[in-house]
């Protein structure tokens, strides 16, 4: 009981970089946290230095929505974050951290026959590979949600849902904590306020990096996890990826009654809803159309995304904003990610993560770690290789992983 | 952070009045193989600095025009129209050349 006033630090923090490591990870957020952690449990790899250019977990990890789920449209993406929604099930207990899942359900609305047909098409994908995910009607929304305004009297009318009750929210800076914690305890470095400013090959082979312009760490493989930052990286190491870096918005109200326990996305209306722990209504939004990589918000995002959150929530009216936020995206062309090896040997990616990284964080942990110590690339990332941009055959979740379609 | 678009025809107007076209790639002039085609398709610099890009005032004229932005900063340097090409001059698609010879179609 003492230890729960007692301060004492998650990570301990090296005061200064080796030379050489086996493992250079790029990014300090959920992605490559998680692989350094499965590095030193599945692999006993301890050689591992974790270098993030601002605090732990200050990018996308620490900016999402939490939500998590697996209904996918393409069997290759369902399967994908089915892996991770089963890895989150046993997460806390993994490692030691109460990470608060909530496995409340996850509702997406339908307001056309054009999306109700999707919906069908998807819950049969998911049924396929054994992912727990229907359609319900309006009037089984209702039941559900009994504080959300379900009308045909509306801009948008709710034709009915697909409901996947699996999916739900979780505090996601915990699953940064505990990942960096049980990284830290496998033997990993962790290092923040080191940013790689270059990356060094010996022909088309990767040899290391420079830190803040000034130091050199040498690496068998270095992986970049660096999101909406991808492609600043890769052009360091000498190629392009089919990515683009967009900012996505979210905000919270002042804690309220607690009333929804569903997480509520509507793509027409480009909003999804969820009232965390604490009662705040987080709502998020879609990404800006226009590339940046500057993390402000915009007032446009903040007028439509209150318009249709008081549409399904008219009660909110007088509620006010705690706070809002943006965060940067990168977003690939299929809305699926980018996984593993490039044309750099040595040098991985995980991106392409778009508006959909913080579920997969732990089966790309698991799946990059078997990557890195195997030096093969298991069969559930295959689908996921830049090299399909290239045989121009992709795996188009433009119908279930963007709040846009 | 939103910002103004000088729209080379309207005057200056705010983001929300128009659509991005994305970043300028420089088109293959010849006909491409695959992967050059599917490099062309896919691939960006999606540069942290200045970057030329193309925008279409959809709210007002309709006209396509360049911009150059800063997107550290979102800050607007110049716009223009561009310069309209020779049509007889202009690239001909591969799809077309190809349908023209009578050839292979490119998936």
């Amino acid at each position: 009981m003492r230890d729960i006033f007692r301060q004492s630090k998650m990570w301990h923090t090296p005061s200064k970089l080796k030379d050489n490591y086996e493992v250079v990870i790029i990014g300090g957020g959920s992605h490559g946290l998680a692989t350094a952690y499965y590095l030193t449990k599945h692999h006993g790899i301890k050689e591992i230095c974790i270098l993030e250019k601002n605090y732990i977990g200050a990018g996308a990890s620490g900016r999402n929505t939490t939500i998590l789920r697996s209904n996918y449209k393409t069997p290759e993406g369902a399967r994908f974050y089915d892996a991770s929604v089963k890895l989150y099930e046993n997460l806390s207990k993994d490692l030691q951290f109460n990470l608060m899942f909530s496995q409340q359900g996850h509702l997406t609305l339908g307001h056309t026959d054009r999306a109700m047909f999707v919906m069908h098409e998807r819950a049969e994908v998911n049924r396929l590979v054994g992912i727990n995910t229907s359609v319900v009607d309006a009037d089984e929304v209702q039941r559900m949600v009994p504080a959300m305004q379900v009308t045909d009297d509306a801009e948008y009318p709710i034709m009915g849902a697909l409901y996947h009750p699996p999916g739900g929210i979780i505090r996601h800076d915990a699953v940064v904590w505990g990942y960096a914690r049980g990284a830290d305890r496998g033997g990993a470095e962790i290092h923040p306020n080191s940013e790689v400013t270059a990356i060094h090959k010996d022909g088309d082979r990767v040899t290391g990096v420079t830190v803040n312009g000034n130091q050199r760490v040498n690496g068998g493989t270095v992986l970049s996890a660096t999101a909406g930052w991808s492609s600043i990286l890769s052009e360091m190491a000498g190629f392009e990826l089919p990515i683009t870096t967009h900012i996505l918005q979210a905000f919270v109200t002042e804690p309220l009654k607690p009333i929804l326990d569903k997480v509520i996305v509507s793509s027409q209306m480009h909003v999804y809803i969820s009232q965390t722990d604490r009662g705040e209504f987080l709502i998020g939004s879609e990404i800006e159309p226009w590339t940046t990589y500057r993390m402000n918000g915009t007032l446009n995002f903040l007028q439509e995304s209150t318009r249709h959150a008081l549409e399904l929530f008219p009660q909110l009216e007088r509620a006010r904003m705690l706070r809002s936020w943006a965060g940067l995206c990168d977003l690939s062309p299929d809305y699926s990610p980018i996984l593993g090896k490039t044309e750099v040997d040595g040098f991985l990616v995980s991106t392409g993560w778009g508006t959909y990284g913080f579920k997969a964080a732990p089966i790309v942990g698991v799946t990059l770690a078997e990557l890195i110590a195997t030096g093969k690339t298991p069969e559930l990332i295959k689908p996921f290789e830049v090299e399909r941009f290239y045989t121009d055959e992709l795996v188009s979740e433009l119908g279930a992983a963007a709040v846009s379609h | 952070m939103s910002f103004l678009l000088n729209c080379p025809i309207c005057g200056t107007r705010e983001v929300t009045d128009f659509a991005f076209g994305g970043e300028i790639v420089v088109r293959p002039q010849s006909r491409p193989g695959e992967r050059e085609l599917n490099a062309y398709n896919y691939f960006r610099a999606n540069t942290d600095g200045v970057q030329r890009e193309w925008w279409w005032h959809r709210a007002g004229c309709r006209t396509w025009f360049q911009a150059e932005r800063n997107t550290s900063t979102n800050e607007v340097l110049w716009t223009a129209v561009p310069e309209i090409t020779d049509a007889t001059q202009a690239p001909v698609s591969p799809v077309a050349e190809a349908r023209a010879a009578g050839g292979e179609e490119l998936r």
